[in-house]
């Protein structure tokens, strides 16, 4: 049993989840906060890889779906006292069905246009936010109080937090994987590089389109949702189009194609900015703006993207060789 | 009705400006077949330049051509340097590669000039004619922009250089079969995208003031009269422009709330991509498998 590779993959997963789930006891409460928004990042990054990566539909305004997630979540805790768990399912509803009405006039719109149309979004969010203010608050947003842990948990609040948002991330790995790695997975990668033929082939473009808008604005709806949770605290400047654009950096350096990609991504983001920030307030952009086009001429497919393939060769070589001494 | 009267006219100034950012993202979308998303960001760059210049005492109209000559060449190297590794890869890396360009011309502008706002001179009094309907600003503003559509328009249809890049653009095989130096006609088509996007920062920098995240909403209303005009059209452009602007003042006015104009030029760009895709002037795109 042992000797199966699928089985090795479970393994390892296990001891991965163990070990990320014993890492907030070795950590100062300031960074088991800190890690809790890197993990989040990476649901949101993840949703995007879906969209974007496996079916090439550009979104330049996932943002502003973060943000439908985050509002979800604040506006039934604030004012109708929903407990913070319940608040999920809601946000995943609202954000798929907003994901599927946009995705559907967005069917009609090809690359750049798409982009256009997203980026578009991500510049009026902050408005609409402020707009509506007798439920977002307004330009003062929304406080919220943090979650206690359940009774019988003897953790506090932080370490509690994490390991709630760590098993959301565990769960739409999950999740994507199943979804990308069959059927559905297949048909939105024939969909991304050939549309013409995969609709030769007998694949529902539109259907598939759709989904895959909704299942990607799902994702980061529920990542907004969390951090909602996490934080505290909501409000229109946090949700801008930099949001939106460093989904996507965080996108392109983990490796849009990929699904553990989006992890590195969630690092990128978080820690990036923090360290560059200590040298001047726009050099965080300055940083993500080169890194975008580092990662775009020398390593397309990210990092994961680009080491995971460097590492199955080398774990094939390794075996074909064990396997010739044996001979 | 004088109100009215009055918001078109200033909405005509206000959309010649976006008609000149249009202008440019088409000039590009049409060369390279690219939506260059950092088109705002350096219309923005090259208003911080001019205004170093106007700081420095160099006289207004002198500061405004070396500005141009500084963006056309500025334009050229970033095609050179930047667009081309990308130039024939998938549409993904050539967006991400625009919005890079985005947040570096964004992030340095703030670096250099800091992020506080700044006057930024007018070259055109400010005194109301047509019996207050406009000021000799606004008509100043769409007096450029005239004159600087009519000098295109010449140059693509007078001069070989522009008939050379009317070639690469419509079929870059055969332009180079004749000889033609497609990559030098790209570059250059980004300089004066660049030229042209800088006029428009200058034009606009009086009215907004001068910022790095000055052109993040107009480089929206540019995108929508680009696609209104049809995004391969550069009259398309210019009167798209000037519907955009009209329509934001009024609607602006009378309609809804004033906060919510972004939002209008969402709600347009949605519908004019789903009610007419190739926009009121351009062409439809026939693909091959």
């Amino acid at each position: 049993m042992a000797s199966d590779p699928r089985a090795w993959r479970w393994i390892g997963a296990l001891v991965l989840i163990a070990l990320a789930a014993a890492l907030p006891f070795a950590l100062s409460n300031y960074h088991v906060f800190e890690l809790t928004i890197v993990m989040i990042y990476a649901i949101a990054v993840l949703g995007l890889n879906i969209l974007t990566g496996y079916n090439g539909q550009i979104s330049l305004g996932h943002g502003g779906f973060f943000a439908a997630g985050a509002y979800t979540a604040a506006i039934l805790m604030h004012r109708y006292g929903v407990p913070y768990w319940a608040t999920l399912p809601p946000a995943a509803v609202v954000c798929f069905v907003l994901g599927v009405l946009f995705g559907w006039p967005a069917l009609r719109f090809e690359g750049p246009y798409l982009a256009l149309v997203t980026l578009a979004m991500a510049v009026a969010m902050p408005q609409l936010l402020k707009y509506f203010d007798s439920w977002t608050g307004g330009q003062q947003g929304i406080s919220l109080v943090k979650p206690l842990p359940p009774p019988w948990v003897p953790l506090d609040r932080d370490r509690w937090l994490y390991l709630v948002v760590l098993a959301a991330l565990v769960i739409a790995m999950r999740l994507a994987a199943n979804l990308l790695h069959g059927r559905t997975g297949r048909a939105l990668v024939a969909i991304r590089d050939h549309p013409i033929a995969a609709a030769a082939m007998g694949i529902d473009i539109a259907h598939y389109k759709t989904f895959a808008f909704g299942a990607s604005t799902l994702v980061t709806g529920v990542a907004g949702a969390l951090s909602a949770i996490v934080i505290g605290f909501v409000a229109p400047e946090g949700f801008g189009l930099f949001l939106s654009l460093s989904l996507l950096v965080g996108a392109a350096v983990g490796g849009i194609v990929t699904i553990s990609g989006a992890i590195v991504g969630g690092l990128f983001i978080h820690f990036v900015p923090n360290i560059a920030n200590d040298i001047s307030d726009a050099a965080p952009w300055a940083i993500y703006g080169l890194a975008m086009l580092l990662f775009m001429y020398a390593m397309p497919r990210g990092v994961v993207g680009s080491v995971a393939p460097a590492m199955a060769r080398l774990m094939a070589r390794a075996a074909a060789s064990s396997n010739a001494r044996k001979q | 009705m004088h109100q009215l009267l009055q918001q078109i006219f200033s909405g005509l100034a206000s959309g010649a400006i976006y008609a000149s950012l249009a202008l440019a993202l088409v000039m590009i979308y049409r060369a390279t077949d690219l939506v260059n998303f950092a088109q705002g960001e350096m219309a923005m760059f090259s208003t911080y330049i001019a205004w170093t210049l106007v700081n420095a005492d160099v006289p207004f109209w002198a500061a405004f051509a070396v500005t141009l000559a500084a963006s056309f060449a500025a334009g050229m190297a970033i095609e050179r340097i930047v667009i081309r590794p990308v130039e024939s890869s998938p549409v993904l890396a050539a967006v991400v590669v625009t919005i890079g360009l985005l947040l570096i011309l964004n992030a340095s502008a703030g670096w250099i000039y800091s992020y506080t706002l700044q006057e930024f001179p007018s070259p055109f009094p400010d005194r109301p004619v047509f019996g207050a309907l406009m000021t000799t600003r606004d008509l100043g503003v769409i007096a450029v922009t005239l004159v600087m559509l009519a000098m295109l328009a010449a140059f693509f249809r007078f001069t070989a250089t522009g008939l050379a890049m009317r070639a690469a653009a419509q079929n870059p095989e055969s332009a180079r079969l004749c000889g033609i130096r497609v990559g030098r006609m790209l570059a250059i088509g980004w300089g004066m995208a660049a030229a042209i996007g800088a006029t428009a920062g200058i034009m606009v920098a009086p009215v907004l003031f001068l910022d790095p995240n000055m052109m993040s909403g107009v480089l929206l209303y540019a995108f929508t009269a680009a696609l209104l005009g049809g995004i391969t059209s550069p009259t398309g452009a210019v009167v798209g422009g000037l519907i955009v602007g009209v329509t934001e003042n009024v609607v602006g006015t009378y309609l809804i709330a004033s906060q919510l104009k972004l939002t209008v030029a969402l709600v347009l760009i949605i519908l004019v991509l789903v009610f007419r895709p190739n926009g009121l002037f351009g062409t439809a795109i026939v693909r091959r498998v």
